[in-house]
């Protein structure tokens, strides 16, 4: 095989992603000339990197429709998520008491929400169906006057579909609740529009688009004006919203990637799309029994979630070691409990562990994928021809059928 | 431009930038990734955590890393749930605005907080208490006698908590030492990264975790690690007992300027004077010239100075630090802080004197004279 590839080939781009050289380039001024503190207000290297800051801040707006007075930095998607749950919970308490999530969120939203049900608070998990989309229908019976805030994410972390936000945009702000919207692997990836989506919070990642790591955002809507308390109290900084010396240099990262995500998107996309079509032709369309999780359509094409059948997971992932990959959400990973995403799409239990997560990139090439694949090829025979179920199902066996004994 | 503002935050180390830069160009490292790529992050996040606790003679410690301290500083304060909370009045805001039901212990007048009046504040408590004390004063630098808070508060049977984010790379700071169950420290403050801190603590100490989800840290602070950030952190603290060396030199720096300016401004005064201060911190105030006066005399002649934290700074409020110390408001609104760092040479100290002086004597020439 082609020898000038670097090993191994890097295929979990929802977990995180390698930095874009111009990001760190933006950012190094300000880790050494410009290292001012962006809340000091009495001299130029504080003025200097306040600029920076709010330079950021409208790269960020910019990108989803957003006026730079509504992105208020945290230090990721995950701090963003539980600041939109428990901060609007919080706030609303005394007036609402339910909110609406659904079962295949990440799990800092699922565990945002138990938080506030250890609190008192009433949360409806909304199922989904096979495909991983919602059912409206679910959604509208599901909010009540109670309901303070509908949180469901825009592309999912595990299987890459995507919600449809702006359908449900539309019942959130027609029936007067909060729509927030978890976007980390969503935002710079796809278009996203607060307006036309009707989105009243929105939570960002810089690290999912390359750009740093410790920085994310949380969109906050003014008109009609959404109010949180804050998870974070202190210096008063981001309005009050969320204390703590802004780390500029990261900052400086966030808008970088955000600018640039705006600036080569559809490229990028095309590009994606390309490589990853490839990769599900030659993988899920020509190995038999193989089957893509998630609905074919909507979906973000950098996030091809495949379950290989008749064949075990962890050995799956031990023979393809040549690729970076994983069975799910990196947060998850280390346990070797099938995805909840996965059980809740209705994927057998068998099925789930055999489930792996290829990710392609901004840096993925046409010849690692050509790679890939063949790896892949390569390895499912070998690992089949080991495998006794595979042996049965080519002798016409119907597994379902087999009654196996307790042990 | 003359840089003397170290303790709002300092330029970084060049070996941590370096640190940085190889973790940010190493790929993407997301330590719970179980592939190769994600063990080398887990690597580079487990050795910093171990050097960090080492740093701070916190081996049998948790070393939670947070996105700075006023984080950390939030998530040492829900350790005092089911405990009676106390927190000085000279804290940093990130404590005394989330410690909101918290009883307030008073300072004298050189800064420092009142040992007897916390003795009695334990005494009449009801139950069990939760006492948080800063280490050194990020406005005045005053040191707190930080091992005997822990030592009574323990003898009542509570916890203590330090934020200890101006004292470190500039004293020693020991979670062993001073007795503490928890301290904070931020790497900004002496050379490392801006957002990443890490809150120091003893197992046996009940956190409620903010910001819920993957489980990271210990289950107490969820998020994919800053893993760049946690590389330079870990630079910083290895840089830290050169740095702790040049303190020495900052600390013969800042006499050398106070002395200088009280040769000529009898009239002068040094906040915290009295009790033992922070090497590289002076607050000052300048008779009959407003902070912002000074700031903009300063700013103009290229010096970089606050006039308190500088998270506060774009207000104008006085300093609740001079307030608790029974400064009179109008003498706090006539008060700067410089805070040297180790780069500042004498040539810097005499120009900044010289404006000073040049500011004093414009204002207070004909007085002086008369």
């Amino acid at each position: 095989m082609k020898s000038n590839i670097k090993l191994p080939i890097y295929m979990d781009y929802q977990a995180t992603t390698p930095m874009d050289p111009r990001v760190l380039e933006a950012m190094l001024p300000y880790f050494i000339e410009k290292f001012g503190n962006p809340h000091s207000r009495s001299h130029s290297y504080g003025w200097e990197a306040e600029a920076a800051v709010e330079k950021a801040r409208k790269q960020v707006a910019d990108l989803i429709g957003a006026s730079e007075k509504e992105i208020v930095f945290t230090s990721g998607a995950t701090e963003s998520n539980n600041m939109a749950i428990k901060g609007i919970g919080h706030f609303y308490k005394d007036k609402k008491n339910h909110i609406v999530t659904v079962v295949t969120e990440h799990k800092c939203v699922l565990d945002a929400a138990r938080h506030l049900e250890q609190e008192g608070f009433s949360v409806t998990y909304l199922p989904v169906q096979k495909n991983g989309l919602i059912d409206l229908e679910e959604l509208k019976k599901a909010i009540t006057d109670k309901t303070a805030l509908v949180s469901i994410m825009a592309v999912n972390n595990e299987i890459g579909v995507i919600q449809p936000l702006k359908e449900i945009g539309k019942i959130t702000r027609e029936r007067g609740v909060f729509f927030h919207t978890d976007a980390a692997q969503a935002f710079g990836k796809i278009p996203l529009n607060v307006e036309e989506m009707n989105i009243d919070l929105m939570s960002i990642s810089g690290h999912k688009i390359y750009g740093p790591k410790g920085i994310g955002a949380l969109y906050v809507r003014r008109r009609p004006r959404v109010r949180l308390e804050p998870l974070i109290n202190g210096g008063g900084q981001e309005r009050g919203m969320r204390s703590g010396t802004l780390p500029t240099p990261l900052i400086v990262g966030l808008g970088e990637a955000a600018a640039i995500a705006q600036k080569e998107m559809p490229l990028e996309y095309a590009r994606v799309k390309k490589l990853s079509d490839k990769f599900y032709n030659a993988v899920a369309r020509e190995i038999p029994d193989v089957f893509l999780n998630g609905d074919e359509k909507n979906r973000y094409p950098g996030n091809l979630n495949l379950s290989f059948a008749y064949i075990e997971g962890e050995s799956m992932i031990m023979a393809i070691k040549d690729l970076a990959v994983s069975s799910g959400s990196a947060c998850t990973s280390a346990s070797l409990e099938p995805s909840y995403v996965l059980r809740s799409l209705g994927v057998e239990e068998e099925m789930a562990h055999t489930s792996i997560r290829f990710g392609i990139g901004r840096f993925t090439t046409e010849s690692e994928i050509d790679y890939a694949i063949e790896v892949i090829r390569s390895n499912i025979e070998k690992l089949r021809q080991m495998s006794p179920l595979w042996e049965m199902v080519q002798e016409g066996v119907d597994l379902k059928k087999i009654e196996w004994a307790a042990h | 431009m003359i840089y003397l503002d170290h303790n709002a935050t300092t330029p970084v180390k060049s070996e941590v930038i370096l640190a940085m830069t190889e973790a940010m160009k190493a790929g993407a490292l997301n330590s719970s990734s179980v592939h190769s790529v994600g063990r080398m992050a887990k690597k580079i996040v487990e050795q910093a955590r171990a050097r960090i606790a080492e740093a701070f003679d916190a081996e049998d410690a948790n070393v939670i890393f947070t996105s700075g301290g006023t984080e950390a500083n939030n998530l040492a304060i829900s350790a005092s749930e089911g405990y009676d909370p106390m927190v000085s009045a000279i804290e940093h805001h990130s404590v005394l605005k989330s410690a909101k039901q918290a009883k307030i212990i008073p300072v004298s007048i050189n800064g420092m907080v009142d040992l007897r009046e916390l003795e009695m504040m334990l005494k009449r408590a009801g139950g069990k208490c939760f006492v948080s004390v800063m280490f050194a004063n990020n406005e005045t630098g005053v040191i707190q006698p930080i091992r005997e808070i822990a030592r009574l508060t323990h003898d009542f049977g509570g916890i203590v908590h330090s934020d200890a984010v101006q004292a470190a790379g500039k004293i020693s700071v020991s979670l062993k030492d001073f007795g503490v169950d928890m301290i904070t420290v931020s790497a900004h403050k002496f050379g490392g990264p801006q957002g990443i801190a890490a809150l120091l603590t003893k197992k046996e100490i009940a956190l409620s975790p903010m910001i819920n989800g993957g489980g990271q840290e210990f289950g107490l602070r969820a998020g994919t690690e800053n893993i760049p950030g946690i590389a330079g952190f870990s630079a910083a603290v290895e840089l830290l007992p050169e740095n702790l060396r040049q303190m020495e030199e900052v600390k013969a720096l800042r006499t050398y300027m106070e002395k200088g300016i009280k040769s000529f401004a009898e009239d002068v005064k040094i906040f915290g004077e009295d009790a033992e201060r922070l090497g590289n911190t002076t607050c000052i105030s300048m008779s009959n010239v407003k902070a912002e006066l000074q700031l903009i005399e300063f700013d103009l002649a290229g010096i970089c100075i606050s006039s308190g934290a500088a998270c506060s700074s774009g207000k104008v409020a006085a300093s609740h630090v001079l307030q608790a110390m029974g400064v009179a408001k109008e003498e706090a609104e006539t008060a700067i802080r410089i805070s040297l760092g180790v780069d500042n040479t004498k040539a810097e100290i005499d120009e900044f004197i010289a404006v000073w002086k040049n500011l004093y004597t414009r204002v207070n020439g004909q007085r002086l004279a008369a």
